[in-house]
């Protein structure tokens, strides 16, 4: 049996691998953590870290186990970007064959409607969002998926147009077979390569955006551990205590680079032309 | 050439009404009036005084007629009044938007800076290891929360003293030299995950490029390596560049944000940060509707750049 060609292309192998090792330890967070992410221990405040005390990744003002809180916060920062990002494509998608596949009026509706939503720069969108909304875990999830909503849309709708007047489609219409047959069967799964390397990407766009906002104190909300307010209460104490501030951005480093690195070595294997599109 | 940037400048004018559109209707959504939050729970007033308040806040019309009149003040510069400070809002953002476009400026700058040789030499040197590193560089780049960087900055280098100036804000015309210094890393940590999109498309670019017949050509004619690759290879392949510099420019605002609050830069970013924390709507809704038109006529502008040096775009637009 062939290769799968994803295990052939490094970049989206090394993707991948990041990916799993950070899905296990949700999993393993999920039951087993070293210490209680949430309780106090004035004893061991801005405790360095050490293998002695237990305590790998130090701990924080609080004198809570940073290592803990980092596991607790993956499951957090990972469910906000993937139902984000599950929110943005559905409309998205929607959207977009909506307007690819009928076209005219309503194809100019819709993309003028993404055009303006484009006007917007991504994070000060989601800010506004959140400002609106108020701050917590699932409002964050309706931000960053307003934004994700016209991108998803355009790339689509740009996919189904492209496709729209090939000759297999053609072929499959004088054979008789129904709009809803021809987009299900023939327009969407052809045009699932953009979307599917658009997904990656936009998972790992979602877990700035989230940290970011949690950083500005727009996003979750503390006790409940995300790496992004876990940097913003850092900033107090990070001269005296770097760690508190060092752990929680490679986190964040890793797990997006794993995205990144699983997209872009998709987009090599699902189509090299799409190379220069974005 | 003309016809064209005509024709896309009336193309703004629908999007920006849309823009301000979701904008006013996105704020009403928020629950409580702004009188109500005005008044906080502390105040009393009488029948007669509430009628008289509802007057000068403006809620005694329907909302498409405050629509209206919203859209035909904001036209004329005046976006309403701070609910904390009474201060009118447009001078307050008018002042401090030049550090947020000099940090934005500034960062692109670098990023151009940066990326654009990395992206050469990379594309120079396909499919080898080094290339390789570049890439993984590159996307390690796009992975860093530029607001980490930050904080990083201001952790290692402010134990030296004057790389980084602490104290007031100085603007350029007062201290050209200062007011640089003062914005170099917050403009770096913007600018460095911009700097790794410029490698990428420089170097998908310039690949691109150099596998085209004229380049072959230039090489067969015995041009020397450098000026085939400087001036003609590069000439070309800096197009796409500019495009996605253009619209990236909204990144590098947004990035300004969060770096003007980790820097604290009194820029339109910390004002808007603040403006959310205290729930003054009015600061809000101006910044976001300025914000949101700087980047559409700066992607605008980017088009019409695009147009200017690539000609077939424009013959591409008269066959639509």
């Amino acid at each position: 049996m062939e290769k799968p060609r994803i295990l052939k292309n490094g970049i989206a192998i090394m993707g991948l691998v990041i990916i799993l090792l950070y899905i296990i330890m949700i999993i393993v967070s999920s039951f087993w953590l070293p210490f209680d992410p949430s309780e106090m221990d004035v004893k061991h405040v801005l405790e360095s870290p050490s293998f002695g005390t237990g305590h790998f990744f130090g701990t924080d003002e609080f004198g809570r186990d940073v290592l803990s809180r980092i596991m607790k916060g993956s499951s957090v920062s990972l469910i906000i970007s993937i139902s984000a990002t599950a929110l943005g494509a559905v409309f998205g998608i929607m959207m977009g064959i909506w307007a690819g596949f009928l076209g005219g009026r309503w194809d100019n509706f819709i993309m003028r409607i993404a055009d303006i939503m484009f006007s917007f720069p991504s994070l000060l969108m989601a800010i506004f969002v959140m400002a609106v909304l108020g701050e917590n875990t699932y409002n964050v999830i309706i931000a960053i998926g307003i934004i994700y909503i016209p991108q998803f849309a355009r790339i689509s709708r740009g996919a189904i147009l492209s496709l729209k007047s090939n000759e297999f489609i053609r072929a499959a219409r004088s054979n008789g077979a129904g709009n809803i047959y021809i987009l299900f069967r023939h327009l969407l799964p052809n045009s699932m390569p953009p979307i599917i390397v658009q997904v990656s990407l936009s998972l790992s766009v979602a877990i700035l955006l989230e940290s970011s906002l949690s950083f500005l104190g727009l996003g979750v909300q503390p006790p409940e551990p995300s790496w992004g307010n876990m940097l913003s209460s850092a900033r107090k104490v990070m001269m005296i205590a770097p760690w508190t501030a060092i752990y929680p951005g490679l986190a964040i480093i890793t797990l997006v680079l794993g995205f990144n690195l699983l997209g872009d070595g998709l987009r090599d294997i699902l189509d090299p032309r799409l190379r220069n599109v974005s | 050439m003309i016809r064209y940037i005509v024709k896309r400048l009336l193309s703004l004018i629908p999007v920006l009404f849309g823009v301000s559109l979701i904008i006013f209707f996105l704020v009403r959504m928020i629950p409580g009036t702004a009188l109500e939050m005005y008044m906080g729970t502390q105040v009393e007033a009488t029948p007669e005084q509430m009628v008289e308040l509802q007057r000068i806040f403006g809620e005694d019309k329907p909302v498409p007629v405050l629509y209206m009149e919203w859209l035909g003040d904001i036209i004329h510069g005046d976006f309403g009044y701070s609910l904390r400070t009474g201060r009118p809002v447009f001078p307050d953002i008018l002042s401090r938007l030049p550090l947020s476009l000099e940090l934005t400026l500034f960062s692109l700058v670098l990023a151009l800076m940066i990326g654009i040789p990395l992206g050469i030499v990379s594309s120079l040197h396909q499919n080898t290891f080094g290339d390789f590193i570049s890439r993984i560089t590159g996307l390690l780049g796009l992975s860093l929360p530029q607001f980490w960087l930050a904080a990083l900055m201001v952790m290692a280098f402010s134990g030296f003293r004057g790389w980084i100036p602490m104290g007031n804000y100085v603007g350029f015309i007062v201290d050209p030299l200062r007011n640089l210094k003062m914005l170099f890393f917050p403009s770096l940590a913007i600018g460095i995950g911009f700097a790794a999109v410029v490698m990428r498309y420089t170097r998908n670019s310039m690949l691109e490029v150099l596998q085209q017949d004229y380049i072959r050509t230039a090489k067969a004619k015995g041009l020397k390596h450098r000026s085939v690759i400087y001036t003609h290879a590069l000439k070309n392949a800096i197009l796409p560049v500019i495009t996605v510099t253009g619209f990236n420019t909204g990144y590098l605002l947004g990035g300004a944000i969060v770096i003007e609050e980790v820097f604290a830069l009194p820029g339109i970013g910390r004002l808007s940060l603040y403006a959310i924390y205290q729930r003054d709507y009015p600061i809000i809704q101006a910044v976001v509707m300025i914000i949101a038109t700087i980047f559409v006529v700066v992607n605008l502008i980017t088009d019409i750049i695009y147009a200017l040096m690539n000609p077939r775009t424009r013959l591409d637009d008269t066959t639509r």
